[in-house]
């Protein structure tokens, strides 16, 4: 026959509230310890986040390339020596053979969202006595801003781009002293060049990719590059940014393209970030053993100042399991209010936070958003972990001898 | 029974030699004899607190040897009170709860009628007015009764007593045990008393002499037998 435990409860608030400082104490210990792992959590998963959407702003989850040209030795004829020294071939701007039907292949793999071709190579924008070294990328509009969203970083002008427009970052058109409706030439390597219009601004929230890119229409671009009719690189946007890998050797395995993901390719930014996630989940998980050391220890020391009270309850017909729970449900209730009292600390350390850390600029260094779930996962691990902190001196309460525990 | 402590050990040491005791239901027995005797020893036997190395007890008629933790719990909690020298209440509950603690235990939840018993039984004691009162905001006679109303709580077949009145002033030992010769009378609940003092003793019906963990002598107490019946 299974009872409700409100004998238990009963007894364990009333023993919580007797050692009221205590109690409120260590729930202030819970509190501060839990607030940490709470915005330490948010914090990485905000930073993470941040960063992804960041990179990915200018950045197609996957590239695929023209194979690399390598140099082959000759193939050794009898009776003559070959030089073994090979030198490296430089790799010239090439055009992905049959570009389009590749793309049609892609299009097909399962989980790629949008693919699109580009023509890609450096060039300099010139313009009265400023020169910049700059990347152009030929797009298709279209498509392409299905892979990246150029069209919603446009801060100034249009992004409807026709064969002798150009978009800019800010950053260029600071450099340039160009704004939306004037022109600038764009000369490239080859020993060709246009003059093209600025029609929009864009601002990736980069530096780098605001002073460096610019866009133009795949045609333009085709020309300045000379490679007509090609395209340098096809880029693919899948549904899930961290399966991109996998995606990506699924590709790699049906041709002989270079297939990249940002995975790889920001090899240095996964790195730094799994590091960070090491560090991050040692500290809240020391945090978390340092409460729960604290309630367990609470916890013993209660049992001790209670032993004769323990003793008669054993007397007068309280079984071993009532005492034990009577303890576990006391750190479990700690540790549950301690939970609650750390998520609104942890609030409010991230409100704060959101206020305070912002660029040197004056916007939000980066958005951490408040996820309800954390709290609740937070809520239902602390009050696991507390039952389980409470279970050394549960069961040392439980198995005192009633006699000894009177008589003491 | 016999009761050994340290079993095994150099200095292992039998307290109570052979022990052979009937308690009739509604008696009222003093267990009397020097510190050291094996009194408190003998009580915790009897109150299932402590097993004996040898030996038998019955319970209400049923064999407790072969009883488990679990069964020896509740049987202590449904046939036996305890009151101690020292009260040992709860400081956290009010004198109400604290005797309603042990049906409380039995029971689980909380109902108006465990509070209506507890309440007929701090009646009883003479406590109604200090109902509510923390168990530590009352006199130590008062302590005392609650501790008595508490050990009666679950209507136990037996009371046992360990110097129920030993921490207390000569007025408040008198009106404490005034009350546990009421409930007796009354209730035909059995008590076992240890006492040192012989004015006590003296309105048992009985009174038991322990001495060196043997029982030296074992009679009807006439005076209080003549003063009853007549």
């Amino acid at each position: 026959m299974k009872r409700f435990a409100f004998f238990e409860l009963i007894v364990a608030f009333r023993f919580m509230r007797e050692g009221l400082m205590q109690t409120l104490l260590i729930i202030l210990g819970v509190g501060l310890g839990g607030g940490v792992i709470v915005f330490m959590s948010a914090l990485l998963s905000g930073l993470q986040a941040n960063v992804v959407r960041r990179t990915l702003n200018y950045q197609a989850p996957i590239r695929i390339l023209p194979p690399d040209q390598v140099a082959r030795p000759l193939r050794a004829v009898e009776g003559a020596e070959i030089a073994a020294q090979v030198q490296p071939r430089s790799q010239r701007l090439r055009s992905i053979d049959q570009w389009q039907k590749i793309r049609d292949q892609i299009e097909r793999t399962p989980d790629v969202v949008a693919v699109t071709p580009v023509v890609a190579g450096p060039g300099f924008a010139l313009r009265g006595d400023a020169s910049k070294s700059v990347t152009i990328t030929g797009i298709e509009p279209e498509s392409y801003f299905r892979v990246i969203a150029l069209d919603e970083k446009i801060v100034a002008g249009r992004h409807d781009i026709g064969p002798l427009d150009i978009v800019i970052g800010t950053e260029l058109a600071k450099d340039l002293g160009a704004n939306v409706g004037d022109k600038f030439r764009l000369a490239t390597a080859v020993g060709a060049n246009a003059t093209l219009t600025v029609i929009g601004l864009f601002d990736f929230g980069n530096k780098g990719a605001n002073e460096r890119n610019v866009y133009v229409a795949l045609r333009s671009a085709q020309n300045l590059l000379d490679l007509v009719g090609g395209a340098s690189a096809i880029e693919v946007k899948v549904r899930d940014p961290f399966a991109a890998e996998t995606i990506a050797q699924t590709i790699r395995g049906g041709t002989d393209l270079q297939v990249e993901s940002w995975i790889v390719t920001n090899a240095q930014f996964f790195t730094a970030m799994r590091a960070q996630i090491l560090t991050n989940t040692l500290i809240r998980l020391f945090v978390g053993l340092t409460v729960a050391l604290g309630i367990a220890s609470v916890l013993v020391v209660s049992v001790i100042q209670k032993q004769k009270e323990i003793g008669i309850l054993r007397a007068m017909g309280a079984s071993r399991g009532q005492v034990l729970r009577v303890f576990l449900i006391q750190g479990g209730a700690v540790a549950l209010a301690g939970s609650v009292l750390g998520s609104a600390l942890a609030w409010t350390f991230l409100l704060a936070w959101r206020e305070l850390a912002r660029n040197p600029d004056g916007t939000l260094m980066f958005i951490v958003e408040i996820e309800p779930s954390l709290f609740a996962i937070a809520m239902v691990t602390a009050t696991l972990v507390g039952i389980l902190a409470a279970a050394t001196p549960a069961r040392r309460a439980a198995r005192l001898d009633p006699v000894v525990a009177i008589r003491s | 029974m016999h009761k050994s402590y340290g079993v095994g050990t150099p200095v292992e040491l039998e307290v109570l030699h052979g022990i052979d005791l009937v308690l009739e239901r509604g008696e009222f027995t003093a267990l009397v004899g020097p510190s050291g005797s094996g009194k408190t020893t003998l009580l915790n036997l009897i109150g299932l607190l402590d097993r004996p190395n040898a030996g038998r007890l019955f319970i209400e008629g049923q064999e407790t040897g072969g009883l488990g933790e679990e069964d020896i719990t509740r049987l202590r909690g449904r046939s036996i009170g305890f009151v101690f020298q020292y009260h040992y209440l709860l400081p956290a509950f009010t004198a109400l709860e604290n005797v309603m603690m042990p049906i409380l235990a039995a029971r689980g939840r909380p109902d108006d009628e465990m509070r209506a018993t507890a309440a007929t039984l701090l009646d009883r004691v003479g406590l109604t007015p200090w109902r509510d009162s923390k168990a530590t905001e009352i006199s130590g006679g008062q302590q005392q009764r609650v501790a008595i109303a508490r050990a009666l709580a679950m209507n136990p077949a037996l009371v046992l007593a360990d110097e129920p009145s030993g921490n207390l002033d000569t007025a408040s030992a008198d009106g404490v045990f005034d009350v546990l010769r009421e409930i007796n009378e009354t209730s035909r609940t059995t008590f076992l008393i240890v006492t040192h003092d012989p004015r006590l003793a003296q309105r048992c019906d009985r009174i038991v002499e322990l001495v060196d963990g043997r029982i030296v002598s074992d009679r009807p107490n006439a005076h209080v037998l003549r003063s009853s019946s007549g």
